[in-house]
């Protein structure tokens, strides 16, 4: 058998498990794998932030569907990664975290930067691994991509010892799959779940799916759709549900939830049947669960069993993979009519549309709605769109209408403000075909604009749209409606971004003006570089309808009536 | 209310404190916890004692198996189960009537493991309600020290806990 170093087998592994890109910062205790990197074809992002490495192997694997791998060194680099796993962790994103440790007889000495950083990881990980010897590595690296592709996806941790790294063994890849003793990704489908659920199908007379991201992580758009359409029920979808849906579907609703459309929240509460589809009944979805959907029956189909019961006690809850699960149901499910049923929710709609901001004449005011109904209307729908966190990340998930699954990416279980710009860094290494643009706040951009560079560096064109109201708007937001209009530590004061991009050798613009939006949007996507575009943006302008945390999800804030919007009667674009 | 959970876990680093970790993660108070090996190499058993509701339970049980590292869970809650706690205590004897603790040992099947001049120190073995009540009935005397190990316990009957991958 030929010698390796235990750096060039973590190579080795990474080459068998197909990856092409890593995405890291090197540092002392890191520094043999960075060397034998050399010698291997996979492509290395220079981050500016581990956390960027974290959130960039993130958006790699949401937007191709693969695990995104980040590199760090051992402690600061290593604590520097939390936040991104803590993201990938509550929305299930494969990712694997690769850090360099001090050597073994170091351990536990309080060497030069020695962190825990399985310890105090172990809560935000799927698993992890702490490997003190070179031969150790191979099985470790194996493990680490079974687990955190399979089953519900999530992110894992392999810390390898600097003298792990060094050591050199008689090496061979050993190809045969993974087998681990404790591990049960994948539970058969019992008869009798899905007996329970055909029969409460067959009795519903208004249905509602839920739709959540476990429908683009098991590929079952068309299934949902088939099933949807047999037994004619509504879709509502979670935030990170969109575009596992065509927003163009007939049957789509639209996003459910704390700012999800009236109608919608009046359609789950009013259903007599739900059907949870690879979701987990998060509370901004829920509202209080009290007095959430007290006339439905529910039926909820997870992967993880840990999620059945969990938030939601149901009538029916099926272990299993969601695809499977539709296919099962289609076998056996007639066809249904509600059309009954689908008419009344459509009539719910109302006033809505004459509520809608984009009904508003142009007086010049820029809106946030308006600047991203304009980048959805401009790109066909057909971009992949990375938002931050905040009201943009609403307004994006109620104006850019999705089509297709990986399109939107979204920090949505954790919230992570700083997520966007280097998760579409990620998301454009995965998907160098597509068209991605950042939809960011002033204040996340600030948060990883260092990302920036990163982009600047290896020539990884994504185009940023600066969401820019001067203040830390869904925090504003809050304070005006919930603590009396006080502003405490929101109005924010931002620098030159055109400058910033400029400095960077990028093109930056800034827009005020409605009459700019399109034009500008449209030299963005021309240029072959990276564009950011500064659009200011209504300063107080709040997201609607909204469910204040915890309370009814029937009991909404709507959109102030101004009489204009009732005047104009214009369509929404 | 108590309830009880029996994991057979791998014998690796860390899982005891994976194990931990997910009890205060999850928000869960943990009365008990003993770990010891089983008859296969390489698996441990623990015995968990938690005060939760049947529910909760199931949460735990079911988040137990995510863990990678844990092979089986029983839930023993309403299983007829054998369980059993063992206590030692040490119990002042200065100045005492030492035939009223002889008197305690004798009722409680309790045993007397060692004798200093000025103390007696006890083993009390049973199911943790009946040490319980021993401890509380030599408290008057003066406890000195004391230790338990935590309860364990076993499914009644023929059927076996296997860490075989079912």
């Amino acid at each position: 058998m030929p010698k390796r170093t235990g750096a060039q087998i973590i190579w080795e592994c990474l080459v068998h498990e197909d990856v092409q890109t890593v995405f890291g910062y090197p540092g002392g205790a890191i520094l043999p794998t960075y060397d034998a990197m050399l010698d291997y074809p996979v492509k290395h992002v220079l981050v500016r932030h581990e956390q960027g490495a974290t959130h960039m192997a993130d958006g790699f694997a949401r937007a191709g569907g693969g695990v995104g791998v980040a590199l760090a060194t051992s402690g600061p680099g290593a604590t520097n990664l939390v936040t991104g796993i803590a993201t990938a962790q509550m929305d299930s994103s494969p990712i694997v975290c690769i850090t360099g440790q001090v050597p073994s007889k170091y351990i536990g000495y309080d060497a030069f930067q020695e962190t825990d950083i399985t310890g105090i990881t172990l809560p935000i990980t799927k698993h992890s691994y702490l490997v003190t010897r070179a031969e150790d590595i191979m099985p470790a690296m194996k493990e680490a991509f079974h687990l955190a592709k399979s089953g519900r996806p999530g992110p894992v941790l392999v810390d390898i010892t600097k003298d792990a790294q060094q050591a050199s063994i008689e090496w061979a890849w050993d190809p045969s799959p993974v087998k681990m003793r404790g591990y049960r990704p994948l539970n058969p489908i019992t008869s009798e779940d899905l007996a329970k659920a055909t029969e409460l199908i067959r009795n519903s007379k208004r249905p509602v799916i839920l739709a959540g991201q476990g429908v683009i992580q098991s590929g079952a758009t068309q299934e949902l759709l088939a099933f949807a359409e047999r037994v004619s029920c509504p879709i509502a979808m979670t935030l990170l549900g969109i575009g596992g849906v065509p927003a163009n579907h007939p049957l789509n609703l639209g996003m459910m939830g704390m700012h999800g459309e009236a109608w919608v929240n009046h359609a789950i509460q009013e259903a007599d049947l739900l059907l949870a589809f690879g979701m987990r009944f998060d509370d901004r979805v829920t509202g209080n669960t009290k007095t959430y959907a007290l006339n439905a029956k529910k039926i909820h189909v997870d992967i993880d069993p840990s999620e059945l019961n969990k938030n939601i006690p149901v009538d029916a809850a099926i272990l299993g993979d969601l695809r499977e699960t539709l296919v099962d149901l289609l076998a056996v499910l007639e066809p249904a009519d509600h059309a009954e049923w689908i008419t009344y929710i459509d009539s719910m709609k109302g006033d809505a549309a004459v509520r809608d901001i984009q009904g508003l004449p142009d007086t010049g005011h820029l809106y946030a709605a308006h600047v991203i109904n304009d980048i959805w209307r401009i790109t066909g729908g057909n971009a992949i769109v990375v938002t931050d966190v905040g009201q943009h990340q609403m307004w994006e998930a109620q104006y850019y209408r999705h089509n297709s699954p990986r399109t939107l990416i979204t920090s949505g279980g954790l919230g992570t403000m700083g997520f966007a710009l280097p998760a579409a860094i990620g998301a454009k290494v995965a998907r160098p075909d597509a068209e991605v643009w950042v939809i960011v706040g002033d204040g996340g951009f600030q948060m990883t604009q260092a990302e920036l560079t990163t982009a600047a560096q290896e020539g990884i064109k994504v185009n940023i749209a600066i969401i820019n109201n001067g203040y830390l708007g869904m925090v504003r937001q809050w304070q005006e409606f919930f603590y009396e209009r006080r502003y405490a530590a929101t109005p924010l004061k931002s620098p030159d971004f055109v400058k910033i991009a400029e400095a960077h050798g990028l093109e930056g613009y800034r827009v005020d003006k409605r009459s700019d939006v399109d034009a500008t949007i449209n030299r963005a996507r021309k240029a072959e570089g990276t564009v950011l575009i500064d659009f200011r943006v209504e300063q107080e302008d709040s997201v609607y309808p909204m469910v204040p945390a915890g309370a009814d999800l029937h009991a909404m804030i709507r959109r102030p009536e101004p009489s204009v919007l009732a005047e104009t009667g214009a369509d929404p674009i | 209310m108590h309830h009880t959970l029996v994991a057979l876990v791998e014998d690796k680093p860390g899982v005891l404190n994976r194990v931990a970790s997910l009890f205060r993660r999850r928000n869960f108070n943990i009365e008990s916890l003993t770990v010891g090996r089983t008859a296969e190499a390489g698996v441990s058993r623990m015995t968990i004692v938690i005060d939760s509701d049947q529910a909760s339970a199931e949460r735990v049980t079911a988040y137990l198996y995510k863990l990678v590292n844990v092979l089986q869970v029983e839930d023993l809650g309403s299983t007829p189960a054998v369980a059993r706690d063992l206590a030692l205590v040490k119990v002042s004897v200065a100045g005492h009537d030492r035939a009223a603790l002889l008197r305690i040992v004798d009722e409680t099947r309790a045993h007397i493991v060692d004798t200093g001049e000025q103390t007696m120190t006890l083993e009390i073995t049973g199911e943790p309600p009946h040490v319980d009540a021993v401890i509380r009935r030599l408290e008057p005397l003066g406890i000195i020290e004391m230790v338990r190990t935590g309860q364990v316990a076993m499914r009644r009957g023929d059927t076996a806990l296997s860490a075989a991958q079912s």
